[in-house]
């Protein structure tokens, strides 16, 4: 990964609101093509604002960002979101058209695609989202859910090359977890880079292998998540909670049970407890 | 004692054809911590909204059936009146909170009730105590954090001493260790306060070691409601699409290849347990 040239490349970055609050001081970090990484710190640790820096909805107060080697600075928005395609936790902060195929045509707009391109991807994107049932009607009269995923739809059809979440799984049941876990499985295979801000420990430690930590704007941790969401000390700085595989793990280590040093995922943790259940019943039929 | 009784209740809003909530019979006593647990989606929200009368009162819709909050038909009693008895807190507090400071927000609904100076005063210093909220009595709402303002709407809440306190996903907009504070928190009130707290939420693996039962909802009816214990050992919380805790989905998987015959446990103190007593 050394070798390759970074897809988003932050040096020394600053923000400072107008109100003179610092949100951002002094970040910097490489994110390279096709990776799945994870933003993660307490409310207010930056972590929204410096999404926003990428698409340039908020202009640094110092320092820069590279997307393909090339520096944003002078770009517009509406350059950088064939880019950069950030989904909001709130999806009524991004739908304004009269109706969910009109949403989809404005989101294409910038493309400059010929009559005939543009209604094949609408076409394509309705189908592929399952929302084309909800084609004449106004985004207003969607449930959360179907919002949610219009919303998903607008981005994604201008085929982002880097695609930024922020708290996806937040208030979502098990089965639109899984939803959302195949969509960034299905991202991936494609060549994309996938950026997630979550507070959600369990889904970050099972399914992201990158994590970088926040805290009062700056970069406290940058690793493999097993590492980084393993460590008390970072947890604690970051308002966060040990994930339940190590927090099992410590209270067996408490309780005497042996040979726990290597146990981190949950499959490892039911195979440990499988041998260790097994010993235990030739042992008692021993006796 | 019975707090709330649905009596063979239905409800559609107005405008659809399908009914948000169908055939709910349920009955809720005094001194519980009870999880409404079900998909997005499946009637929770709806279901709260009839706990203080806001469905059928607020909300136009059609409706077949009673819920009787303390003995009291919800469709006849003021919402006024019902809100002393059953206080909802929802997801997002900024909403709720309107007054200039901490300390006017909590006095606001019992100056509404007539009470005392007096006794506003002792309300006030009572439930900013259990809510670790003396600090911010002088705040503006805005000023607080996600997590300060959910404290400051159970609090006014609780300053009207209801028998019966809903949350409606209070964790959602916070962060883990907050989350984990507030729910650690609501579980010493609901001790001390001998009142029944029913919580609606996602995040299983905070709430699931501190309820003592689970009512599960799924497409507008009521699939089971019982104890803890019951309700996660049975078929339809292991088949509902619920973010069941890793720790749970450990044992499960034991349960599957015949290496535990107990009980599955709902939080690691109960794993642990269960495993130094294994035969």
């Amino acid at each position: 990964m050394l070798n390759k040239l970074p897809i988003i490349s932050i040096k020394e970055l600053s923000y400072t609101y107008p109100n003179s609050t610092e949100a951002l001081r002094n970040v910097n970090m490489n994110i390279y093509e096709s990776e799945l990484i994870g933003i993660m710190g307490k409310n207010g640790a930056g972590k929204t604002t410096l999404i926003r820096t990428l698409n340039g909805l908020i202009q640094p107060t110092k320092g820069s960002i590279f997307i393909n080697g090339e520096i944003i600075k002078n770009k517009s928005i509406a350059t950088l979101s064939k880019e950069v395609g950030i989904i909001f936790q709130n999806p009524s902060h991004q739908l304004f058209a009269n109706s969910v195929e009109e949403e989809i045509k404005f989101s294409l707009k910038s493309l400059n695609l010929n009559k005939e391109e543009l209604n094949f991807r609408v076409d394509k994107i309705l189908k592929d989202f399952n929302l084309e049932k909800y084609r004449k009607r106004s985004p207003l009269n969607l449930s959360g859910g179907e919002s949610k995923k219009l919303a998903l739809a607008s981005i994604i059809c201008r085929d982002p090359k880097i695609l930024v979440f922020d708290e996806p799984t937040l208030g979502q049941d098990a089965k639109e977890i899984n939803m959302f876990i195949n969509l960034i499985k299905n991202e991936r295979k494609k060549g994309k880079t996938i950026i997630i801000i979550t507070h959600n420990v369990e889904f970050a430690f099972e399914y992201i292998p990158r994590i970088i930590l926040m805290t009062e704007g700056q970069i406290i941790a940058d690793g493999p998540t097993s590492k980084v969401l393993n460590n008390e000390i970072l947890i604690e700085k970051t308002s966060l909670i040990l994930p339940q595989t190590r927090q099992f793990v410590m209270k067996l280590k408490e309780s005497g049970f042996p040979d726990l040093d290597n146990l981190i995922s949950k499959n490892q943790i039911i195979d440990y407890l499988m041998k260790f259940i097994r010993k235990e019943k030739t042992f008692i039929k021993g006796i | 004692m019975k707090l709330i009784n649905f009596i063979n209740f239905y409800y559609r809003y107005k405008g659809n054809e399908e009914y948000a909530l169908r055939k709910i019979n349920l009955k809720i006593e005094d001194n519980k911590f009870i999880l409404l647990c079900g998909e997005t989606g499946s009637g929770k929200t709806s279901l709260i909204r009839c706990m203080n009368g806001l469905i059928p009162q607020f909300y136009a819709g059609f409706y077949k059936g009673k819920v009787e909050v303390d003995g009291k038909d919800t469709s006849e009693v003021p919402i006024a009146d019902l809100s002393t008895k059953v206080g909802i807190v929802f997801q997002n507090p900024e909403n709720q909170l309107i007054a200039m400071n901490v300390e006017h927000e909590i006095a606001f609904g019992l100056e509404n009730l007539g009470k005392q100076h007096n006794e506003i005063k002792k309300k006030i210093r009572e439930v900013v105590n259990i809510t670790e909220i003396e600090h911010l009595l002088d705040k503006a709402p805005f000023e607080l954090s996600g997590g300060e303002q959910q404290r400051v709407a159970i609090a006014s809440i609780l300053a009207l001493e209801p028998k019966i306190l809903i949350l409606d996903e209070p964790t959602a907009l916070l962060d883990p260790q907050m989350a984990e504070k507030i729910i650690i928190m609501l579980k010493k009130i609901q001790i001390e306060k001998k009142i029944t707290i029913i919580i609606s939420e996602h995040r299983l693996d905070l709430l699931l070691p501190l309820v003592n039962e689970i009512i599960l909802i799924k497409n507008g009816e009521i699939l089971e409601y019982g104890s803890k214990e019951n309700v996660i050992n049975g078929e339809n919380f292991q088949k509902m699409n619920i973010n069941r805790p890793v720790i749970y989905s450990i044992f499960k998987e034991l349960k599957r290849n015949n290496l535990y015959t107990k009980a599955l446990p709902s939080s690691i103190f109960e794993a642990i347990n269960y495993l130094t007593k294994l035969d």
